[in-house]
């Protein structure tokens, strides 16, 4: 791709409007404000789809969000150029997108997401064609074969609540290793080792090649940036595309809209009524295990196995060591919900989604030392260490002498997640959840929609919807205070705004000490 | 006298009287290091296990990888419990001192590795993980304790010939859609020792699985969703009909052991206590209290001679089956009861595959939220898992582990494997006869040696010399075409 700065040549000719699969980056000519322009617009069909599945969105609601976010941001005068847009626009992405692991990860499962619903869009012939381009030479089932495992074939889409296979349903054969998440909920026939796909089914066989690709070249870009794109490129290009990576697509609460004084007494207040929970968090005592417990505990479960002794000179250090290694960031940008919820907490730090960092827990159960066995390597090799996973509707019983290299290397993780669910629960009482609205949120945490669980809590605790859902503390903070100004629970002119500016620069509140 | 040689572990046992002295050669059961010796010494069949571990690359081909048996991971479990882990050597030779020398308890094969195990700290440095494994058999391991809450006859550490139906089973209906539906031929079932089988899946297809592919199998087997403390029932079977798998286990396996065996060995209905957790199965409140009803009463078998539990059984599959029911749920009751009886349970972890993670969330999640702890997670582990070598010797019972053939694992009797005491005695009998070529043909052990060379071991090392040459030639004709001008 070579960027100018004034005018712009098309280089492309006649494109049949089809999916591009972005194999490679394409010899086109784009102005600098394109670069950054078409880059936005697909961010935000990017972040309208996460925002999708994080609600839940069911395939055929996702499908639908997919064109209508498509179809509103990626159009272009020149119909010609919507398909320059969008091969630019991945493009400039993935330079963003490629610079860290974790951006990584967010960009390929957003893009994944965004072609199998373009995919599934498409019409058949379209899709047969996209199929061939990915190497997917798979044998169809001719109609001999079919009507052999006709019968059987039905029976599998039967045991999925699908409609049966007629005459005109093609089929192909699949080695199983490459759906596996089609054997794995027992979705196909097998046999000999082969999977018998049905077409519409292939999606997923096609995404996962899409998938797999992406992933290699974000892995290359990352190489490619490092060590020329970013140096080459720093007065020109690389100012944008950092910019563009942090950039939060919803309403600007960086600026305060006004400054007040606040005293302690007066965040109490508002941080009752109006904080969500992961700024409540700072506030609240005794969350988490404190290193003090955390070292007692342990230190009582290993005196047996390994010697008091032993335990302060090998493990103490370590729980302490990894306590007090968090904690010291800089960077005080004001996080959007999606930075909290993938930044990662240290121990005995409140930062971070708790709805994410709570649904954790795994409770320490007990153990048994059999009879006879006295020495430290039989004892912790041979008892049945017992560990629960509880998320209140199932545990999952773990037994086994593997367990103990498990158990040794992840005390320090009970520590962290011994910050259990009853926790959360009672987090939530306090904010006055009813306890029908707390089962309802903590499902939602079970399946990771940790902003709808916010959003949730925020509807329970205001007696009011929010259907543009919470997606930054602030956003939270500031909907609270309408919802509130007009009960006319805070009078006016007593607005905390100026709150707004403090209070959601997490880690500057921890420096004061407040 | 030959007592005294065993326990002094010398090599040369001649036998000192006759037959009819049998009793003065009595060798009492046990399991300790000079039994051990002599066994490492002269029964266990080390060349097979080398041959097998090494998949053809011991030969002279050229396509012979020579670094691959020496990337193998081993692990014994020495005396005292000391474990040692990431053992690897380079040749038959190697292996067999070693454990001669080592007399290892237990003797766990792991994975294949990118480098030598024993040299993985030199590429530690790299900063890039170099040292990871790149093979393994796919593996399950099913253990009776885990059905402990469906058998009344043991519990625990014992099996009796009234419970171990139920790994027989589980055998014939794993082993069948290993093959049939998988497509997988080398297949090896081993008897665990104590309560439970093994199974190693060796074609090159399966040790090049991935964990994901392991773990899809793994969910393809698996029908128990993880139950709480409250729940009566493990099994949950969604849809109208099976899928074909699930039928053809259930039809071919499953219902007839049900109804056959297991409903009168376990006695399933014979008591409150018992017939209870399974119409806890059943959720609806009429029929359940009806049958409760009528079994109350009926302590004393009626008029029929049949076994009360196969008459209960009839009433139940009656009520349930007798098309009156709307019930949500009712419909697959009677399967449902059956599956959770009879269906096997494997050990996930065993798999290389760890439930746990699976059920709740991916391991990048936990990976991410843990990272700078000091913790190895199973799942990053799983090619990792070591499982115990065939023909080790169990400590607690004394057995070998010999393997099972499957076409026949009804006659498989666990009871009657051979103790390491019984082979002892039997090596000693045999004697300096001239025209056995191996000691432990000599013994009951070798029927199984033969049977692993025969069945499993030969056909294996031709499919691996076969696949060999293959790809060799592939690749010799790929690289004439590239130079070709």
């Amino acid at each position: 791709m070579e960027i100018v700065r004034s005018q712009r040549k098309s280089s492309v000719t006649d494109v049949a409007p089809t999916l591009p699969l972005y194999r490679s980056a394409p010899a086109l000519e784009v102005r600098l404000d394109d670069f950054e322009l078409f880059a936005i617009d697909r961010l935000r069909v990017l972040k309208g789809i996460s925002d999708g599945l994080s609600r839940g969105r069911k395939p055929e609601e996702m499908e639908k969000l997919v064109r209508d976010l498509w179809r509103t941001n990626m159009r272009h005068q020149n119909t010609s150029e919507v398909i320059n847009k969008d091969i630019i626009s991945h493009f400039v992405l993935r330079l963003v997108y490629c610079r860290t692991e974790e951006l990584r990860k967010w960009f390929l499962s957003m893009e994944t997401t965004l072609f199998r619903y373009r995919f599934r869009l498409e019409i058949p012939e379209a899709q047969r064609a996209l199929m061939g381009e990915f190497d997917l030479l798979y044998k169809a089932v001719g109609s001999a074969e079919f009507e052999s495992v006709k019968e059987i074939l039905g029976q599998v889409a039967r045991s999925i609540g699908q409609p049966l296979p007629n005459a005109d349903t093609i089929f192909f054969k699949v080695p199983f290793e490459e759906v596996p998440e089609l054997v794995a909920g027992r979705r196909v026939y097998i046999c000999k080792g082969y999977a018998y796909v049905p077409m519409n089914q292939v999606v997923s066989l096609v995404v996962t090649q899409f998938r797999s690709y992406l992933s290699k070249a974000l892995v290359l870009t990352n190489r490619k940036w490092t060590s020329t794109i970013r140096e080459q490129e720093k007065d020109r290009l690389t100012p944008i595309v950092e910019a563009l990576s942090t950039s939060y697509l919803g309403p600007d609460y960086s600026q305060p809209k006004e400054f007040a004084e606040i005293s302690i007494k007066d965040i109490d207040q508002v941080a009752n009524t109006s904080f969500p929970l992961c700024m409540r968090h700072l506030f609240e005592k005794g969350v988490g295990l404190k290193l003090d417990d955390a070292l007692a505990f342990w230190r009582a479960e290993f005196s047996q196995k390994v010697g008091t002794e032993r335990f302060d000179k090998e493990y103490a250090y370590s729980i302490r060591h990894n306590y007090g290694k968090e904690g010291k960031r800089t960077d005080y940008t004001p996080y959007s919900c999606q930075k909290i919820i993938s930044s990662t907490p240290g121990v005995g730090d409140h930062h971070g989604c708790p709805y994410r960092h709570f649904r954790f827990t795994l409770k320490l159960m007990h153990f048994h030392l059999p009879q006879g066995h006295a020495t430290r390597q039989n004892a912790v090799y041979h008892s049945e260490i017992t560990f629960f996973l509880s998320t209140q509707t199932s545990t999952v019983k773990l037994t086994s002498k593997q367990i103990y290299d498990f158990y040794h290397d992840c005390f320090l993780l009970v520590c962290l997640l011994l910050e259990s669910e009853e926790n959360l629960r009672a987090a939530l009482g306090k904010m006055g959840v009813s306890d029908r609205a707390v089962e309802d949120i903590m499902d939602k945490v079970r399946n990771r929609h940790y902003q709808l669980a916010c959003t949730l809590t925020f509807e329970a605790v205001h007696d009011s919807s929010c259907d543009a859902g919470i997606n930054h503390p602030n956003q939270y903070f500031s909907d609270s205070q309408k919802i509130l100004q007009s009960k006319m629970v805070i009078p006016l002119g007593e607005q905390l705004g100026g709150m707004v500016c403090i209070c959601m620069r997490q880690h500057e509140l921890v420096d004061r000490k407040l | 006298m030959t007592k005294e040689k065993i326990e002094d572990g010398r090599d040369d046992m001649l036998i000192d009287g006759e037959p009819e002295q049998r009793q003065g050669n009595a060798i009492p059961e046990g399991f300790n290091a000079n039994y051990l010796k002599v066994y490492y010494g002269k029964l266990f069949p080390h060349a097979d296990i080398f041959k097998w571990i090494s998949y053809g690359n011991d030969g002279k081909h050229p396509a012979c990888d020579q670094s691959y048996f020496g990337r193998r991971e081993f692990s014994f479990t020495l005396d005292n419990d000391i474990y040692v882990r990431f053992q690897s050597f380079n040749s038959a030779v190697e292996l067999e001192n070693s454990i001669k020398e080592k007399c290892p308890f237990k003797i766990d094969i792991g994975a294949v590795y990118s480098v030598d195990p024993a040299k993985r700290h030199a590429y530690a440095q790299a900063g890039d993980n170099v040292f990871t494994p790149v093979e393994r058999e796919l593996v399950f391991d099913i253990d009776m304790s885990d059905y402990d809450d469906v058998r009344y006859c043991c519990s625990g550490a014992d099996v009796c010939l009234d419970c171990w139906p139920l790994m027989t089973i589980a055998i014939k209906v794993i082993d069948t859609s290993l093959r049939d539906d998988f497509g997988f031929n080398h297949i090896l079932w081993v008897y665990s020792g104590r309560r439970g089988v093994h199974c190693w899946v060796c074609d090159g297809r399966a040790r090049r699985l991935t964990n994901e592919q392991r773990a899809a199998i793994v969910d393809y087997f698996r029908v128990y969703k993880v139950g709480n403390e409250n729940s009566h029932k493990k099994v949950s079977l969604m849809g109208h009909v099976l899928h074909p798998f699930l039928a053809r286990s259930y039809t071919e396996v499953l219902r007839a052991f049900f109804e056959e065996k297991l409903l009168c060995s376990q006695k399933i209905f014979a008591t409150e206590e018992r017939f209870e957790k399974i119409l806890k199965m059943i959720p609806d409140d009429s029929i359940t209290s009806e049958l409760w009803g009528r079994w109350q009463e009926n302590r004393r078998s009626s008029i029929s001679k049949e076994d009360l539990n196969v008459v209960r059984w009839e009433q139940l599959k009656h009520m349930l089956q007798s098309g009156k029911q709307k019930v949500q749920g009712l419909r697959r009751c009677v399967e449902e009861i059956v599956f959770s009886y009879t269906y096997p349970r494997l050990d996930t972890e065993v798999c290389g595959y760890s439930l746990f993670l699976s059920t709740y969330c991916c391991p990048e999640e936990i990976c991410e939220h843990i990272s700078y702890f000091r913790f190895h997670l199973q799942v990053s582990k799983h090619m990792n898992h070591l499982l115990k070598a065939p023909f080790c010797v169990h400590p607690k019972t004394g057995r070998v582990c010999v393997p099972i053939d499957p076409d026949q694992c009804e006659e498989f009797d666990p009871t009657t494997v051979p103790t390491l005491s019984k082979l002892l005695e039997e090596l000693n009998m045999g004697g300096l006869r001239a025209d056995i070529d191996y000691d432990w043909d000599k013994t009951s052990l070798g029927k199984s040696v033969r049977f692993f060379r025969s069945s499993f071991l030969q056909p294996l090392l031709k499919s691996c010399k076969e696949e060999m040459e293959s790809s060799y030639n592939a690749k010799l004709q790929h690289s004439k075409n590239s130079i070709s001008w």
